[in-house]
């Protein structure tokens, strides 16, 4: 439970999205996802989510997965950063 | 090449690498769209077991791929059913399964699991991804409500008709291993591509999962 939400949010949404590390690397807090990702479809989503679980050994709500959560990766980490330590 | 084999229901195929050799692996995927994500790392593993003298199997799953029968008619307790008979009929002597596909798999005959999922967290992806579509085309449910749904009278998640018995078998399924050993996603190195949105390819894991799998038959 040490690990570094910001480190391993990229890795997953690397692992999720097929990002080189190049790209991996260049995600900034201002990053779109939703929208601006072909590839983040319901089921990607739901993918990523299910890892991030995984990893962190959280649950996430329905009500947690939404536009404003996925806006940019910002969003997404800070999400996740409140979910551990709650 | 492909071989059909005889199913419960009707004929099944599965993708073989069959010279009669000593050793014959049956491989059991992974189960929904991890398994289309993962198909090119299986049969590139296959080749790869090949060049180190073992055959192998990659039988579909009833309602899968090539498979003629209809996916809502499936429930783990059929894949089960395949499965062990898949290796019956391919004399298999060693079983590789990976993720879900360890909810499903022969676990009488030694062998390997690459990274094993419960059941529940397959189905809490399917239903999170139903919510999302949902909620993509205007209407408002929830994962509770689509579970219900899927219980009575079964339900279309991601694309899958999942019928009453398959929800209720994922909801309390856990991964079968007994005495396999257990490979993690670390030691293939890479991605892991059962993650991947855009399903790719990975020579050097399907070399890797091979050899892994060689040393541990020869041991």
């Amino acid at each position: 439970m040490n690990e570094d939400s910001d480190a391993a949010l990229r890795d997953v949404l690397g692992q999720v999205l097929g990002l080189n590390a190049v790209r991996v690397a260049a995600l900034t807090p201002a990053t779109p996802l939703l929208g601006a990702l072909p590839e983040l479809d319901s089921m990607a989503i739901a993918t990523l989510f299910g890892a991030l679980e995984d990893r962190f050994a959280v649950l996430f709500d329905d009500s947690e997965v939404t536009g404003e959560t996925l806006a940019t990766y910002g969003t997404l980490l800070a999400l996740v950063r409140g979910k551990r330590r709650a | 090449m492909i071989a059909p084999w005889p199913c419960p229901g009707g004929d099944e195929f599965a993708a073989v690498i069959d010279r009669e050799r000593r050793y014959r692996l049956l491989i059991v995927p992974p189960l929904f769209e991890e398994m289309n994500r993962t198909r090119r790392l299986l049969v590139g593993t296959m080749r790869a077991l090949d060049s180190h003298g073992i055959d192998s199997f990659l039988p579909d799953l009833p309602g899968t791929n090539e498979s003629l029968q209809a996916f809502e008619s499936q429930s783990l307790h059929s894949w089960r059913t395949a499965m062990a008979r898949a290796a019956r009929h391919f004399a298999a002597t060693h079983v590789l399964a990976l993720r879900g596909g360890v909810l499903v798999f022969p676990n009488a005959l030694p062998g390997w699991v690459v990274e094993p999922v419960a059941g529940a967290s397959l189905l809490r992806q399917l239903l999170r991804a139903g919510v999302i579509a949902a909620r993509e085309a205007g209407e408002h449910v929830d994962s509770a409500t689509l579970l219900e749904t899927g219980r009575s009278e079964g339900i279309r998640l991601a694309g899958y008709a999942c019928g009453p018995a398959l929800i209720a078998g994922l909801d309390s399924a856990r991964p079968l291993d007994e005495g396999q050993r257990e490979i993690r996603q670390s030691e293939l190195g890479g991605a892991a591509l059962w993650l991947r949105a855009e399903p790719g390819d990975d020579p050097a894991q399907a070399a890797r999962l091979a050899a892994i799998i060689a040393a541990g038959i020869a041991a």
